[in-house]
């Protein structure tokens, strides 16, 4: 497997014929697998040319006084994946939280050095505008007790309608639905839900319940979208179907994956991030990294030598 | 017999049951002890709810929820029903649900979800925690000297003198949002803690702010453990006596006059509790046929609410 080089990428499991197939005249590098595609095909888009989103420039995270993340400076691209890869503690889950600042949500979190999305300074963007561009999905699938349609509808509101109650319940969902729809369908759900937007979220598997969070995700229609191990709670089939929908999102959107599994960010990265005990070892395309590390330490956790 | 190709199962080991003999003597006696006062548990439980039901069905006729009591009755076939203390059970526990709820919601949001600065969180914990103590009477007497001020004056009816009369279902009814408040801020606040941090991640993770969050995702959530909550508050609302007897105090409704609803919610009247203790064989109402069907429709009430949080808490299990 590691001799295959990305952007080469092999899924060798059945389809799933429940995948949303590409509706008609919809030829946009966003759509969804096709079902009827042969088994073990290979992958590769025709790529648009990447374009930078976020930079991080000497980054370094704190909790307290005690440095997880030292100095680190990353791009961020559209149409590539990046791919996070490290031993536990080494801060990569932490380095994937500050980028949409829910580090601060810990209390005593800091940070040193500049992260800016499309040329400005986080910082200096309100916080939950932010996190409407730079959505994120979790390691545990974490639907809402809701809906389905409330689930993904949830994120396309505003925070503050003013028009009276009873008027606004009409209006909504006529006006969210397309949109929801939507979302759903990027996040290749929709051809399994579509019959019935009002089941509650929690009567899903996890797979579908993680699809969900990534349409929930994408609904804002984000610039970046991060992912914190996403299949680390599903099962090889389910996962299957998210590394795809990876792939073909990183046309729209970019994209961050933090993993533990080697062999995924093989499958689904373009660039990846190797960090150990806080710090960014080496960065540099996929097929480099696994295929002639430059440094002695990816090529030990590659190897398998610690982690 | 496709049955017979199949090999029979193995035999199922199971561990025998540790024997008490080898236990040192006061051990065993504890043992038999906690054996003992469980079952005698189950012997007073039993004993309460037949006894109320044998009781309390002989007494019960259908006229007596359709009557009002009459007073100063020596036959007790005269002394009437139970319609007042019945209306005056309900119009109490829904003027304290009523104040309590969104209250105890409040607080526990505030104390779960900001809690800032820390100091002020512990104060409030301690005052809940105070207040829960309290007992009743003790938050009657204080109500009655609060509310008899003429600050209050539009909340109960005056006496003959002029002065505020302190005594209304309003005044009934907030201090037994006060007795009920504690169990409505502890449910509500448990449900809230026992919420993974992850559903709260994900709303913030989607740009809410932790408002929307709390609105949107956390109280759609723990609806079943505010409901319990609620219902808990309501058992304690119905169960209660003494704030009725000092802030209450009348066998039947007794309007102030004016605007029909308002003159009952300014008046006084009673409650099932109430009715209880004047019926009761050492009452002074000489009817202890009437508080024994009293006491037994109130012990069905408490007992369908105590089944409602059960099957509330429940729901939240699953």
């Amino acid at each position: 497997m590691s001799t295959l080089p990305p952007p080469v990428r092999r899924i060798a499991v059945n389809r799933q014929p429940h995948v949303a197939a590409p509706s008609a005249g919809n030829g946009s590098p966003t759509a969804a697998p096709s079902p009827t595609a042969p088994r073990g095909r290979i992958v590769e888009p025709t790529l648009t040319p990447a374009i930078e989103r976020m930079r991080l420039e000497s980054v370094s995270l704190a909790y307290g006084d005690r440095w997880v993340v030292r100095d680190v400076s990353l791009p961020v691209r559209r149409g590539e994946v990046l791919a996070l890869i490290g031993a536990s503690g080494s801060g990569k889950t932490t380095l994937l939280r500050s980028l949409n600042r829910l580090t601060e949500i810990t209390a005593g979190a800091g940070r040193a050095g500049r992260i800016t999305l499309d040329g400005e300074e986080i910082h200096e963007i309100e916080v939950n505008a932010l996190r409407r561009r730079v959505t994120m999905v979790f390691q545990q699938p974490n639907p809402f007790p809701m809906s389905i349609f409330e689930n993904v509808a949830y994120a396309l509101r505003e925070q503050i309608d003013t028009r009276p109650l009873r008027r606004r319940r009409r209006a909504r969902k006529g006006r969210l639905e397309p949109a929801v729809r939507e979302a759903l369908r990027r996040a290749g759900l929709h051809e399994e839900v579509a019959d019935d937007l009002d089941r509650p979220a929690l009567s899903l598997s996890g797979g579908q319940q993680q699809r969900l969070c990534i349409a929930r995700a994408l609904a804002a229609d984000p610039e970046v979208l991060l992912l914190d191990e996403p299949c680390s709670a599903l099962d090889p089939i389910s996962t299957a179907v998210i590394e795809e929908l990876i792939v073909h999102l990183r046309e729209s959107v970019a994209i961050v994956i933090v993993t533990h599994n080697l062999q995924q960010a093989q499958r689904v990265a373009d660039h990846v991030a190797f960090m150990h005990l806080g710090e960014l070892v080496e960065y540099g395309p996929a097929e480099q990294v696994f295929g002639e590390p430059r440094q002695q330490r990816t090529r030990d956790y590659i190897g398998g030598a610690f982690g | 017999m496709s049955a017979s190709a199949q090999p029979a199962p193995p035999a199922i080991v199971r561990p025998r049951r540790e024997s008490t003999a080898s236990w040192p003597l006061i051990d065993r006696l504890a043992y038999g002890l906690c054996w003992a006062v469980g079952i005698g548990l189950c012997v007073v439980a039993v004993g309460i709810v037949v006894f109320m039901f044998i009781k309390g069905i002989s007494a019960l006729r259908l006229s007596l929820f359709v009557e009002s009591p009459s007073q100063g009755v020596l036959r007790e076939k005269h002394s009437g029903g139970f319609l007042d203390p019945l209306i005056g059970t309900f119009i109490v526990t829904a003027i304290g649900i009523a104040i309590a709820l969104p209250a105890g919601v409040g607080i526990a949001v505030w104390l779960v979800e900001y809690g800032r600065p820390r100091w002020l969180m512990r104060t409030v914990e301690s005052a809940i925690e105070m207040i829960a103590g309290i007992p009743s009477i003790v938050l009657a007497l204080f109500g009655l000297l609060l509310f008899a001020r003429p600050l209050f004056a539009l909340l109960s009816g005056s006496t003959s003198t002029g002065g505020v009369l302190g005594q209304s279902f309003f005044n009934a009814g907030i201090v037994m949002a006060v007795l009920a408040l504690p169990l409505i801020v502890g449910a509500t606040r448990e449900a809230l803690l026992q919420l993974p941090a992850r559903t709260r991640e994900a709303s913030f993770a989607l740009g809410k702010t932790r408002a929307t969050t709390t609105r949107r995702v956390l109280l759609p959530s723990i609806r079943p453990g505010i409901a319990s909550g609620t219902v808990l508050g309501m058992g304690r609302i119905i169960g209660d006596t003494a704030i009725i007897l000092i802030l209450l105090g009348t066998l039947k409704l007794e309007g102030t006059g004016g605007a029909p609803l308002l003159s009952t919610l300014r008046g006084t009247g009673s409650t099932l509790t109430y009715y209880i203790y004047y019926y009761a064989p050492t009452g002074d109402g000489n009817s202890p046929q009437k508080a024994y069907a009293a006491g037994f429709v109130l012990l069905m009430m408490v007992l369908a609410l105590n089944a409602l949080v059960t099957r509330l808490s429940r729901g939240r299990a699953a």
